[in-house]
C-alpha cells in the first residue's frame, strides 16, 4: 500500500555474481572475505588473548583467534562459504528492499551506508544448500548491515525460507546475529518476531527440524522470536546473547552484570543452549544433526 | 485535580478563573453571568481543540498517566466473573501479569494482562508492569488451556516493556517471550487484543497475537520506548518529543499501518477522566468482534490470524539501478 507514496530512487548496484565456495577441508576462504571487513587494518588484536593477528591470517582461519580460538565476528557470505557443500547454494529473495514505511529521520541514508558497507541489500542471506550432502535451508543475518537488525525485509525473507523449507520438506537452519528489531520501521519491525515466530510453528507442526545458531551478537526482538525458538540451539563459543543489551542494563536498572554474563557459555550454564559449537566444527555438528533428523531415520530406522 | 500535564494549563487556568469569578460574585453580590458563560464556552472549545489534536508525545503522557486505569480497574467492569489464577508452576507468580477465567458477555472466556501498580508501592510489586519470564510462562500456560477448553483469549496490553535486569536474562526472557509469539500464533479458539495504555515493545506484543488487534484512543504500541529511540538517534534522552513523532506508534498510525483494527474511543482528555465510559466502549467493541470471530472454524482462525501477521511488513522485489 505505500509502494508508491515512499518509493525509492537511489540504489546501490550490487553485482549478483554467485559466491565462490571452498570446502572447509582446504580450511581457506579468501575470496568470500570482503576487504570491507576491516577497513583500514591490516593487523588485529585479539580482545580475548592480546595477540596481534595479521587480518589476513584471521579471515583465512574463518575469523577465529589462532592463538585463542576467540571467535570474531563474520559476514553472512563469508560464513556460509565455509558451511557449505561447494556450488550448492541457491540465493532467494535477493532483490527485495525495504520501503521506509513510516519516513523515519536518516534511514534511507542509513541504509546506503548499510548497503555499501555489506555488499547486500538487506540484512539477512536466505536459501537453500547442502551439508555434507544433505539438503537444508539456510539463513544468515549479515551484521554489517545495521547490525542485523529486522525490519519487513529481514522478517519476510526469513518467512519465506521457512514456507519454502515446509514445500520442499527440508530442515531449516539460521544462523542470528542481530541487534533485534529495526526501530525505522516502527511497529512494522516489531510484527516481524510475531511473523517468523508463526512460521516456525508451522515448520514445526510439519515435523521438520530447525536449528537455531545463535552468534555474537544476538539481542533483543530477534533473542525473542525466531533465535530462540530451535529445536536445537546452539550458540558460537564467546558469542553475547540475551535479550537487553549490557549497557541498557547498566543505565536503567543500575545493574552491574557480573563478570561473562550473556556469553553462550552463561546462557548454556542458565539452560537456554544446547551446544556450544567452534566454527572449525560447525560444519560437522550440523552435518550430523542434519542427517539424525532426516525423515527416514524416524522409527529406529538406520541412517 | 490531582495531576495535569503542561499542555492542559490553559483549560485549567480558565477553570480556575471560572471558579474565582464565581466566588467572586457570591461575596459582592454581583452578577458575572454573563462572563462565566463565556468562559465557559472558551473551556468546552478549548478542550476540543487540544485533545482533538493530541501530538504523540501527548498522547505517551496520557498513557502514562498515573491514574490511567489498569487491567483491574476495567475488571468489575467488563467482566460478570473474574476467578485469578497464579503461577507458571516453573519458578514463581509474577505479579505484573495478572490472567484467569472471566465471563465477558455470558461467555467464558480466558483473559491475560499485563498490569502497572498505581502508586510507588504497588509499583514495585508488580515491578512497573514489566513481566518477567516467569509472567510470559503464566500466560501460555493459561492460554493452553483456553485453547484446550475452547474458549476464546483476550488480553489486554499496558507495559512499558520486558523487565530487563540480570534475572531476566537468567531465565530466559527471550525464550519465553518468543514461545508466547509462538504458541499465540497456533491457537484455534478467538484472540482479541487491546492495547489499554504503554506497549512497550518486545515485552507488549508477547500478548500481542491477536485475530483482532484494538487500541484505546490514547494508547501507544511501539519497537522502542520514544527516550531509548532518543538516545539512540540523538545521544539525547530529552527529545523523547521527536522520537515520539518518527516512530508513528499513535493508535492512528497503527491503523493506518495495518496493525491494529478498531480505536476504542476514550472520553474527553483520556480513559482516567471516565473509567465507566472507557470500558462501556471497551466491552462493546470487544463483544463485537467476539461475536464476529464466533462465526469462524477453529482452523479459519487460526489460518486468519497467520494471514493478519502475513500481511505485516513494507517491501519491494524490484532492484531499480
Amino acid at each position: 500500500m505505500f509502494k508508491d507514496i515512499f518509493r525509492k530512487t537511489k540504489y546501490v548496484t550490487i553485482q549478483a555474481s554467485p559466491i565462490q565456495k571452498h570446502s572447509p577441508s582446504e580450511g581457506v576462504e579468501p575470496v568470500t572475505i570482503r576487504k570491507k571487513e576491516l577497513p583500514d587494518g591490516l593487523w588485529v588484536k585479539c580482545p580475548k588473548c592480546g595477540e596481534v593477528l595479521f587480518t589476513k591470517n584471521l579471515d583465512e582461519n574463518a575469523r577465529v583467534c589462532t592463538a585463542c580460538e576467540y571467535h570474531f565476528r563474520i559476514s553472512a557470505r563469508a560464513r556460509l562459504g565455509i558451511l557449505v557443500d561447494e556450488n550448492s547454494f541457491e540465493e532467494w529473495d535477493s532483490e527485495m528492499l525495504t520501503q521506509d514505511p513510516i519516513e523515519f529521520p536518516g534511514y534511507n541514508d542509513k541504509l546506503l551506508v548499510a548497503q555499501e558497507k555489506s555488499g547486500m541489500l538487506e540484512g539477512v542471506l536466505t536459501g537453500r544448500a547442502k551439508i555434507e550432502g544433505v539438503p537444508v535451508v539456510l539463513a544468515f543475518n549479515e551484521a554489517d548491515f545495521m547490525m542485523g537488525s529486522m525490519g519487513s525485509v529481514v522478517g519476510e525473507k526469513i518467512v519465506r525460507a521457512i514456507e519454502l523449507a515446509i514445500e520442499l520438506r527440508l530442515p531449516m537452519v539460521i544462523f542470528s546475529t542481530s541487534g533485534g528489531a529495526r526501530m525505522q520501521e516502527g511497529i512494522l519491525s516489531l510484527y516481524q518476531m510475531a511473523k517468523t515466530s508463526a512460521a516456525l510453528g508451522r515448520l514445526a507442526e510439519h515435523h521438520l527440524l530447525y536449528i537455531s545458531v545463535l552468534t555474537d551478537p544476538t539481542f533483543g526482538g530477534v533473542t525473542a522470536s525466531y533465535a530462540s525458538l530451535g529445536d536445537i540451539q546452539i550458540a558460537e563459543p564467546n558469542a553475547l546473547i540475551g535479550f537487553t543489551g549490557p549497557r541498557v542494563i547498566k543505565q536503567t536498572m543500575k545493574q552491574e552484570l557480573p563478570k561473562g554474563a550473556q556469553t553462550a557459555e552463561f546462557n548454556q550454564e542458565h539452560g537456554l543452549i544446547d551446544l556450544i559449537v567452534g566454527r572449525a566444527q560447525m560444519r560437522s555438528a550440523l552435518a550430523r544433526l542434519l542427517l539424525y533428523h532426516q525423515e527416514g531415520a524416524k522409527y529406529g530406522a538406520s541412517v | 485535580m490531582a495531576h495535569q500535564f503542561d499542555f492542559e494549563k490553559p483549560i485549567m487556568g480558565l477553570i480556575q478563573k471560572i471558579s474565582d469569578l464565581q466566588k467572586f460574585s457570591a461575596e459582592k453580590g454581583i452578577d458575572l453571568s454573563q462572563e462565566i458563560a463565556t468562559l465557559e464556552k472558551k473551556v468546552v472549545y478549548l478542550r476540543t481543540e487540544i485533545y482533538g489534536r493530541l501530538e504523540p508525545w501527548q498522547k505517551v503522557q496520557i498513557a502514562r498517566h498515573p491514574e490511567r486505569p489498569n487491567f483491574y480497574d476495567y475488571v468489575p467492569l467488563l467482566f460478570e466473573d473474574f476467578i485469578e489464577l497464579k503461577g507458571d508452576r516453573l519458578f514463581a507468580d509474577d505479579r505484573s501479569v495478572a490472567g484467569g477465567i472471566a465471563l465477558f458477555h455470558g461467555t467464558v472466556v480466558t483473559v491475560i494482562a499485563q498490569v502497572k501498580g498505581k502508586g510507588t508501592k504497588e509499583n514495585i510489586k508488580r515491578n512497573f508492569g514489566m513481566p518477567h519470564p516467569e509472567g510470559y510462562r503464566k500466560a501460555v500456560r493459561l492460554m493452553d488451556q483456553a485453547e484446550k477448553f475452547g474458549r476464546p483469549i483476550l488480553t489486554f496490553i499496558d507495559t512499558p516493556g520486558a523487565a530487563c535486569d540480570l534475572a531476566a536474562e537468567e531465565r530466559g526472557q527471550g525464550d519465553a517471550i518468543a514461545r508466547c509469539l509462538q504458541a499465540m500464533a497456533g491457537y484455534h479458539v478467538p484472540v482479541i487484543c487491546t492495547v489499554i495504555g504503554e506497549g512497550g515493545s518486545g515485552g507488549a506484543l508477547a500478548f500481542g497475537v491477536g485475530n483482532v488487534i484494538l487500541m484505546l484512543e490514547n494508547s501507544f504500541y511501539s519497537v522502542i520506548a520514544p527516550e531509548s529511540c532518543a538516545s539512540i538517534l540523538w545521544k539525547d534522552t530529552t527529545k523523547a518529543k521527536e522520537a515520539a513523532a518518527a516512530l508513528k506508534f499513535t493508535a492512528q498510525d497503527l491503523l493506518r499501518l495495518g496493525v491494529a483494527d478498531e480505536i476504542v474511543r476514550e472520553p474527553q482528555g483520556g480513559a482516567h477522566n471516565n473509567l465507566h465510559q472507557t470500558a462501556e466502549e471497551l466491552s462493546q467493541v470487544i463483544a463485537k468482534y467476539l461475536v464476529r470471530l464466533r462465526e469462524e472454524t477453529p482452523e479459519a482462525l487460526r489460518d486468519k490470524r497467520y494471514e493478519k501477521l502475513r500481511a505485516i511488513g513494507a517491501y519491494e522485489e524490484k532492484v531499480v539501478n
